[in-house]
């Protein structure tokens, strides 16, 4: 029951840390921090889809960002039609899980295997990005909303308080919004994958043929747990759109599914606060190296750090040759090797696996 | 006479241009013990493949409890009441030996059953003062009986054993020969096993398998005595 206890603690923290982001950042940071974290809690959220799909799903999904580009351009198209944001609100969420549904009935019942599944994925993202960059012309829109090709979409309408179009919510509302819905999508995953569902779909990760042998259909499982993601994706991308207030076919594109993966892996797989933790420190990251190219001018070296995808590569191939479990599992490694001791002895003692199994 | 829980008609299956599995005619009554013998290659684990689902006969049916099953998913065919133990253990490594057993026992307990079923199922494999432990961490015997758990836990009425006692101490050959004899008091088995030891242990009907076929099937002891099984089989296994 150790293990429960130190669950609980866990949960209580990340409560705590969380509200504390919430209620305390408008009031101790100015309006461009609070507007930046704003769009850190967005892309956490996409972060967690992807550690439910990937890293206890155990499917590699590589068109999460197809997901939330699917989400971000169906707020907009819904909200330029319709001016009241609740039903475009749900339809962001609604349409992405919906495509990620018929998607993956074809690739899971297809029984296509993992290698094909990430190619299918990051095949569907790049038809997507193709296709959304060919509209720039006047004669492609959707109702009253073009959709502007390479351009994107500006001028995007703010979701209001449902019901009422004109009590829009403001950048700090957003915050509030965005961070909320961060911490319910995250204890809402706690739940799902503490029910008989997520224990499943873990169990299908680790044994997929055992759990069939066992009468479960890991096809239906996988399927859920694909659209659940989905349905996460999209609702990021429909905060996202709001953030900015600007969609363009770039998150379609390779870099952002790339960036994903890489929030998960090095926050780390199999866990939900290490992709949070990877995405935020990422775009932390990414915006401070950002920032000092304007600045950089005199040593090479800051020439050398101000490139920003050579910095955030080398730390990925750091991450992969020396952290692989991620940043969180390997911390909770060395936190349970400091405070028990004795655990390494009781593994000495339990016999080794006879060579030549797996 | 009754319906045999198990049959199959002719069942075939063919990789390419080898014939792994030709027309076997099996029939197995309900709660009977069956063991399966033959030397390697000579069939055994694809006939379990086909009877669980994991493959598609080329042609022939299977009958289970009346019902064909030839073509049906394994996860189908799993809910109708056939489990299996794999040769090389098939668990959940990366999870404890107690989620394990539970994952297998809540497919067909609520979740206040399922517990129970769980605490009961882990005194008789013996791995209740493991159950916290990783599967994988696992000794392989202890790994052998926590498939055994989990197969138990779903209830089948037909059980397939392919090699229990492969890798075992004499005394968990032992162990494993008790338990299949007192599983065997409630439920079906047929058991594939190299050890003759153990099979004389548990045995009364045994068939032979030979080059994906059925080579005779009788008591244990005129198995024994069978000098064409000596021939392909046990003769070269003393000679090994």
């Amino acid at each position: 029951m150790n293990a429960r206890a130190r669950n609980l603690a866990g949960l209580v923290l990340v409560a705590i840390i969380g509200l504390a982001v919430l209620f305390l950042t408008p009031r101790l940071a100015d309006l461009d921090t609070v507007l930046e974290l704003t769009v850190y809690m967005v892309m956490a959220i996409l972060a967690l889809s992807l550690a439910l799909v990937w890293g206890y799903g155990g499917i590699l999904c590589f068109g999460q960002s197809a997901f939330f580009g699917l989400g971000a351009y169906t707020y907009a198209i819904a909200m330029f039609n319709m001016g009241e944001s609740t039903l475009p609100f749900l339809l962001a969420i609604a349409l992405p899980a919906a495509f990620a549904a018929l998607l993956g009935y074809f690739i899971f019942y297809g029984r296509i295997s993992d290698v094909y599944l990430g190619v299918i994925t990051l095949t569907v993202t790049l038809i997507l990005f193709n296709s959304v960059n060919s509209t720039a012309g006047p004669e492609f829109h959707i109702g009253v909303a073009k959709l502007g090709g390479f351009n994107g979409i500006p001028g995007i309408p703010s979701l209001n308080f449902p019901g009422d179009k004109n009590a829009t919510i403001d950048l700090e509302g957003m915050f509030y919004l965005s961070t909320a819905i961060l911490l319910a999508t995250y204890f809402g995953l706690r739940l799902l994958l503490a029910s008989r569902f997520g224990r499943i779909i873990v169990g299908i990760r680790e044994n997929e043929r055992r759990a069939e042998l066992l009468g479960y259909d890991p096809r239906a499982y996988k399927l859920a747990t694909f659209t659940i993601g989905a349905a996460l994706a999209g609702l990021a991308g429909c905060l996202f759109a709001n953030w900015g207030s600007f969609v363009s076919p770039t998150i379609f594109g390779l870099a952002q599914s790339a960036q994903i993966i890489i929030w998960v892996i090095v926050g780390g797989r199999g866990t939900l606060i290490g992709p949070i933790i990877g995405c935020i420190g990422i775009q932390w990251l990414s915006a401070f190296l950002g920032a000092n190219q304007s600045t950089g001018s005199g040593s090479p070296w800051a020439a050398l750090l101000s490139n920003a995808p050579l910095v955030l590569g080398a730390i990925l191939i750091a991450f992969v040759l020396l952290v692989p479990k991620g940043l969180v599992p390997t911390l909770g490694d060395w936190g349970q090797a400091l405070l028990r001791p004795r655990v390494r002895e009781r593994i000495a003692d339990a016999a080794p696996m006879p060579v030549g199994e797996e | 006479m009754e319906a045999p829980l198990l049959e199959t008609r002719d069942l075939s299956m063919h990789f390419g241009g080898v014939k792994a599995v030709r027309n076997v005619n099996f029939t197995l009554a309900a709660g009977e013990l069956r063991c399966l013998i033959g030397p390697n290659g000579a069939g055994k684990s694809t006939f379990f493949k086909m009877l669980t689902g994991q493959l598609q006969p080329t042609h022939g049916a299977v009958l289970f409890r009346g019902r064909d099953i030839s073509h049906a998913q394994a996860h189908e065919i799993a809910r109708l009441g056939i489990g299996i133990k794999t040769q090389v253990p098939s668990v959940f490594d990366g999870l404890s030996v107690r989620e394990n057993i539970w994952l297998s026992a809540s497919r067909i307990h609520p979740r206040g059953r399922a517990r129970a079923v769980v605490d009961e199922m882990l005194e008789r494999i013996g791995l209740a003062g493991a159950a916290q432990r990783l599967v994988g961490q696992l000794a392989h015997g202890q790994r052998q009986w926590v498939e055994l758990g989990i197969v138990l836990a779903t209830d089948p009425q037909l059980i397939l054993l392919d090699e229990p006692a492969a890798g075992m101490t004499h005394e968990e050959v032992l162990r494993t020969a008790e338990l299949v004899r007192e599983i065997n008091r409630s439920k079906a088995l047929i058991v594939v096993e190299h050890d003759m030891q153990f099979i004389r242990m548990i045995a009364k009907q045994v068939t032979v398998f030979n080059q994906g076929g059925v080579l005779v099937e009788d008591n244990i002891e005129n198995i024994m005595r069978n000098p064409l099984v000596r021939d392909i089989y046990l003769g070269k296994q003393a000679a090994a």
